[in-house]
């Protein structure tokens, strides 16, 4: 039995391979080949689908757009979790451990539910169609999620050093900046990959906040899919694109990633 | 218990969080029960119905139905993701380069945006071009997910499985790598077998990330919209229309806004509640 | 129960170790007798776990054997070789009561429930678990749980030997004290063999008739307590046993003696009297062996330190900072300091290892 036991994970991975692949095979294809005949690899391989993507604007400015926000998302999530996360867990105050439930209770909040109010709030305060508004909407979910995993990694620091640097003479802000953060790097690594996944793969509050300014690259796949009849080749071309960032993203925390769940509490 | 120090002004701390997070959550869901309790003839006119809506839909067979559908849903992904993972994080490597090699690409799935894995799953699962659809019914079943309910379930599933099942691999392989060797040893001298070895230490190790697991997966299927609609649209026929794409339906596509609304509510205190109780029973057990 | 032979063995980490570096335990021939106290001393890194795990069978050596009263044991996993292995961190099963914990080796052995209800209760009455039994071993505290796993190692009656693997790293210090008489106490109940490693050399000279000390993956002497004081074999052990350890002295051997700066003087193991020896020679005296002497060689008092029952001296001698004791009620002249050094302690030292009369210059 220990002796097969690489072909568990090998057998998943096929699993999970076997999609992406026939996505990939696909956007290698012409519409011809897709719709033509049954091929389980391309025949004519043609780079056809991602001209069309990179020369045209309409299709790329969806992935300046969602990579735009998705930047900002992770940068006002982790900035606006780290200092929540210190006081979840080095202090007790009034209401904490309700204050703690209530951030969870959002990540629970059907997006579904919300989207339509959504669009009235942004409309109402002037952002709708612009990249802080997605942004803005996903720290809904993505603070929560920030905070639970910072306050984790926090934890895990002894008081100690807190202590050390006051007596030492470092201000609160300066300690904060110059030693704190750095310690718990692997943790501001791990949240801002959470974030950053959860807002990219996210796209219902996204599509419903955006019209031409700021539509996220998903959003854009649907459209065309619908408007111009099926061109399934290139959009399995921009579906292929959209797996890269994360994949990239991944390979750089890939260590972490499963301690940042691990140390979270419950 | 950790000796936290008391001290009223780490409030100040939270407030960034606590403006950003209700600026999302309060104003939005303030429009919902806003909603839920008034009816409209349309011309942004607006009357007070009271409880009417909620009432309506806590009767009506179609709430009902998409919420059978929604907990057939949710617990067949539980059954299968849960031991699925757990069995994935048991077989794993523990040292070397594989460990990367398998992490990472476990973690695609999680990184594709959620209407991608709809269509890739709609392109993947056709029968005419698609190699699950053309392979299921070259092998002599005749597959078409478009048509047939049952073909439409397997896929649904399916899908979730090759979504999800990572998440709870990444978390169960993480309690299993924070067991000391020392355990492991000092099971082998004691004699234990494969089975006490997963009974008696891993599972107990792997408590906590399997809470976080259960929890994630529960609160994430249960607001499940995007795959499915991209899918199957809830069809055939309403036969996977699971909560949320009812909900829109209705919402968006019939512009009902007061049902919609309350629907919304009894929907997210469904949630809420299963969760805390969730919450509640396995932290009180850990206290034990 | 079995005496316990470890034959020309050695291990390295790596898949083809070729430096000496590269064995994390160089070769080496060890006898542990039947129902002995051991302790196996050295600092971190020194191998010393390493020897253990491959004694317990958790590890493969490399090279040689390991033979339990003379049958050779090496291929056989831990669960075959009857051995108890304590740990550093106190390994429980934290979702079992006590008293199933100290039942659980004997149930995956099949025994007969009525027997094990009877050795559980004899050995929680040996390590005072008896009105825990029925509590969660989870909630104990850290020597509640190291006793729930020496009595898991106790239960079982075919021990061949129980291994500790520095059990008191996470014990209050006020309760290591109580907990090692507790192990010294169960050996005089229990004979078996008994090997405890670990880096502190209390818990070593109090529990051990014999302690093997081992450095950078060799075993330098081994003796029994006195015989590591009286007679290091090599500095490392001066240094590492003792409080403060072994003053050395580097030195030249010339006709029998051995010279410091320019000053004579005479060891319990001579150099020889004819010729120039090679190697790095060195002097080694403990610091309770030098005196305070009205006559003597001139040194400078830098500091005093008083503990207790002595005071410890810091002094310049000949060019060297050196260590002295000096019992209660001796004075220490802080001008006109003289020193003697007592010639049957002064120990000669080549390239570290007590030099033996008659090996070749």
């Amino acid at each position: 039995m220990t002796r097969a036991r690489w072909l568990v994970p090998t057998v998943y991975i096929l699993f999970l391979l076997l999609p992406i692949y026939w996505l990939v095979s696909m956007s290698f294809k012409t519409t011809n080949e897709i719709l033509g005949h049954f091929t389980l690899w391309p025949q004519n391989p043609t780079l056809e689908n991602y001209r069309t993507i990179f020369t045209d604007p309409s299709w790329y400015m969806g992935y300046v757009n969602s990579i735009t926000y998705v930047s900002l998302n992770t940068v006002i999530s982790v900035a606006a979790a780290l200092p929540a996360a210190y006081a979840f867990s080095r202090y007790r105050f009034l209401g904490d451990k309700h204050l703690f439930f209530w951030l969870l209770t959002n990540r629970m909040a059907p997006a579904a539910v919300f989207a339509l109010p959504f669009f009235q709030l942004y409309s109402a305060v002037g952002l709708f169609d612009t990249h802080l508004a997605v942004a803005l909407a996903h720290t809904l979910f993505n603070i929560p999620l920030a905070v639970w995993i910072l306050e984790g990694f926090m934890s895990g620091v002894p008081r100690q050093l807190d202590e050390t640097a006051y007596v030492d003479g470092y201000s609160f802000p300066r300690f904060f900046i110059r030693i704190f953060i750095p310690t718990i790097k692997a943790g501001v690594g791990v949240a801002a990959f959470f974030c950053f996944m959860f807002s990219w793969v996210e796209l219902l509050l996204a599509k419903t906040l955006t019209a031409v300014a700021a539509k996220p690259i998903a959003a854009t796949m649907t459209k065309t899919a619908s408007s111009s009849g099926y061109e399934l080749g290139l959009l399995a071309a921009a579906g292929t694109l959209t797996i890269i960032p994360g994949a990239i993203v991944i390979w750089f925390v890939r260590n972490h990633i499963a301690r940042g769940f691990a140390l979270g509490r419950v | 218990m950790n000796g936290k120090i008391v001290n009223q002004k780490a409030w100040f701390f939270v407030i960034p969080v606590l403006l950003l997070v209700s600026f999302n959550a309060i104003v939005p869901l303030m429009t919902v029960i806003n909603y839920s309790v008034q009816e409209t003839f349309g011309d942004n006119v607006f009357f007070w119905s009271g409880l009417t809506w909620f009432q309506e839909i806590l009767r009506s067979e179609r709430f009902h139905a998409a919420l059978t559908r929604q907990a057939i849903f949710t617990g067949a992904i539980l059954a299968i993701e849960v031991p699925l993972g757990v069995a994935i994080a048991l077989a794993m490597p523990r040292k070397g380069i594989w460990v990367s090699v398998c992490l990472v690409l476990m973690a695609l799935p999680l990184l594709i945006p959620w209407n991608v894995v709809g269509a890739m799953w709609n392109i993947f699962a056709l029968p005419n071009i698609g190699l699950l659809g053309k392979g299921l019914n070259a092998l002599g079943f005749d597959y078409n997910y478009t048509r047939q309910v049952g073909d439409a379930w397997f896929t649904l599933i399916l899908m979730d499985v090759w979504h999800w099942t990572s998440l709870v691999v990444l978390l169960a392989y993480a309690g299993l790598v924070s067991i000391p060797d020392a355990y492991y040893q000092a099971a082998r001298i004691d004699g234990a077998s494969r089975w006490a070895v997963f009974r008696h230490i891993q599972l107990p190790k792997m408590r906590r990330v399997l809470t976080i697991a259960i929890l994630l997966r529960f609160m994430d299927s249960f607001n499940i919209y995007t795959e499915p609609v991209v899918l199957t649209g809830g069809g055939p026929g309403n036969a996977t229309t699971l909560l949320s794409i009812d909900l829109v339906k209705i919402a968006l596509g019939q512009f009902d806004l007061g049902p919609a609304a309350a629907m919304s509510l009894i929907y997210f205190l469904i949630i809420l509640a299963l969760s805390w109780i969730f919450y509640a029973v396995m932290t009180r057990n850990e206290e034990q | 129960m079995a005496k316990i032979t470890l034959e020309n063995l050695g291990h390295s980490y790596l898949p083809a170790p070729a430096a000496p570096a590269d064995w994390a335990l160089k070769e080496m021939t060890l006898e542990w007798q039947d129902g002995g106290a051991y302790a196996l001393l050295g600092p971190s890194g020194c191998g010393k776990t390493t020897l253990l795990n491959i004694i317990s069978g958790l590890l493969r050596p490399s090279r040689g054997r390991v033979l339990f009263d003379g049958r050779d044991v090496t291929a056989l996993p831990p669960e075959e070789r009857h051995i108890a292995q304590i740990f550093q961190f106190p390994v429980v099963y934290d979702t079992m009561t006590v008293f199933d914990n100290l039942a659980f080796p004997l149930r995956n052995r099949g025994l007969p429930e009525p027997e094990v209800r009877a050795r559980v209760h004899e050995i929680a009455e040996m390590t005072d678990l008896s009105a825990l039994l029925a509590t969660r071993a989870r909630g104990l505290t850290a020597d509640g749980k190291q006793k729930i796993s020496l009595g898991r190692g106790l239960v079982r009656e075919d021990v061949n030997a129980i291994l500790f693997d520095e059990p008191l790293t996470v014990i209050d210090p006020h309760l290591k004290f109580q907990l090692r008489s507790k192990l010294k106490e169960l050996h005089h109940r229990v004979p078996k063999t008994m090997i405890y490693v670990t880096h502190d050399q209390t818990e070593a000279l109090t529990f051990a008739d014999t302690v093997v000390v081992m450095n950078m993956g060799e075993v330098v002497q081994t003796g029994t307590p006195e015989e590591l004081f009286a007679r290091p074999r090599h500095t490392f052990v001066g240094h590492f046993i003792g409080s403060p350890g072994m003053n050395v002295i580097p030195c030249t051997p010339e006709n029998g003696r051995v010279l410091i700066g320019g000053e004579p003087f005479e060891t319990a193991n001579p150099p020889p009297s004819g010729g120039r020896p090679e190697g790095r020679f060195e002097l080694g005296i403990r610091p309770e062996f030098l005196r305070i002497v009205p006559d003597g060689i001139p040194a400078r008092l830098e500091n005093v330190a008083d503990a207790g029952r002595f005071r410890i001296a810091d002094v310049t001698c000949l060019g060297h900072r050196l260590k002295l004791l000096a019992p209660e009620g001796q004075e220490i002249p802080a001008d006109e300091l003289k020193l003697a050094f007592d010639p049957a302690h002064s120990w000669l030292y080549r390239n570290g290892w007590l030099f033996e009369e008659g090996e070749s210059p």
